[in-house]
């Protein structure tokens, strides 16, 4: 599998997201720069988690219009899968890739902690059928993680099964209380109609190695790799 | 030209920051306030003299960048510079 791995003014798990690809694919992706206007050749792209252009304007505004972001769309449309991780998500959102929008964090905090997530519907380039009804305890790090959408996208998008993962209690009950962010419908990742372009606020980039804490991220990335190459 | 771009939040959609802003000046001893709501205030120095295409360039910035049109109305003055 070829994976390129976007490079934002401030994107912050850049490395991160490389280091987990070169773990499960065996195989170190291409780092490619803002400015660059061209994509090498690529099976998956990831957006990584961090602050592209110091979150000015709004999350992702910026980078949405980014040089690079423009072959990103290209690719997309084209079948491409991408993977939007945290900030990555907000730059998909705001490039029109994904539904919706990443709000202020109702808490107004910034939070950085585990979360369980869990893993609905059919299948994505990311998610398999084993993984459904799954629980993932995942760390989330984010200021503007809620997850907005008028009711009518909302109920488009569970109808057509695009709600990846839902926050949820360590029993996969998807309760108020275990939505660390104020997101409708406790929506922690959603994907587009075609199932190949996900964006999500946790780090499964983060939990790929017993030694980081945990390797609950390396199904997404494992899945990836068994559907996209 | 000079644009003075106002974005704020649609009615309906939550807004954290207002509601601290409005705890904050009820914490001051301020009483009265039912409802604060933040927005952005952006003002723009444009080249363009004629207020026909000002408003073009302005009103595509908004459309494109300014403003989210998931959560956010725009509205602008045009002034001469």
């Amino acid at each position: 599998m070829k994976a390129s791995v976007i490079v934002f003014p401030g994107s912050n798990c850049d490395r991160d997201a490389a280091v987990a690809l070169e773990h499960i694919t065996g195989k170190a992706p291409a780092m490619v720069w803002h400015g660059d206007s061209g994509l090498p050749q690529s099976d998956l792209i990831v957006l990584p988690g961090g602050f592209s252009y110091g979150d000015y304007l709004r999350s992702g505004a910026m980078a949405a219009h980014s040089p690079i972001m423009r072959a990103v769309i290209e690719q997309a449309r084209r079948g491409v899968a991408v993977l939007g991780i945290c900030n990555g998500f907000q730059v998909l959102t705001e490039a029109g890739l994904l539904p919706g929008v990443l709000m202020r964090n109702t808490s107004l905090k910034y939070i950085c902690r585990d979360v369980h997530i869990r893993a609905e519907g059919a299948p994505t380039a990311f998610t398999s059928a084993a993984m459904a009804g799954g629980v993932l305890t995942i760390p989330v790090a984010h200021k503007d993680g809620n997850y907005f959408a008028d009711d009518a996208t909302l109920d488009r998008l569970e109808a057509e099964g695009q709600v990846v993962f839902r926050y949820c209690d360590a029993q996969g009950a998807v309760t108020q209380a275990a939505n660390p962010n104020g997101s409708q419908r406790n929506i922690a990742g959603i994907c587009d109609g075609s199932r190949r372009v996900l964006g999500m606020m946790p780090h499964p980039e983060r939990v790929i190695h017993a030694l980081l804490g945990g390797t609950d991220g390396i199904g997404i990335f494992q899945t990836a790799f068994a559907t996209l190459h | 030209m000079k644009a003075r771009v106002t974005v704020t939040l649609k009615n309906g959609v939550l807004d954290p920051q207002g509601k601290a802003i409005a705890n904050a000046v009820a914490a001051l001893g301020i009483s009265g306030v039912d409802d604060v709501r933040q927005g952005k205030f952006i003002e723009v120095n444009l080249a363009e003299s004629d207020p026909v295409r000002a408003g073009e360039i302005v009103e595509r910035m908004c459309r494109e960048l300014l403003a989210n049109s998931v959560i956010e109305n725009y509205r602008y003055e045009l002034e001469s510079a």
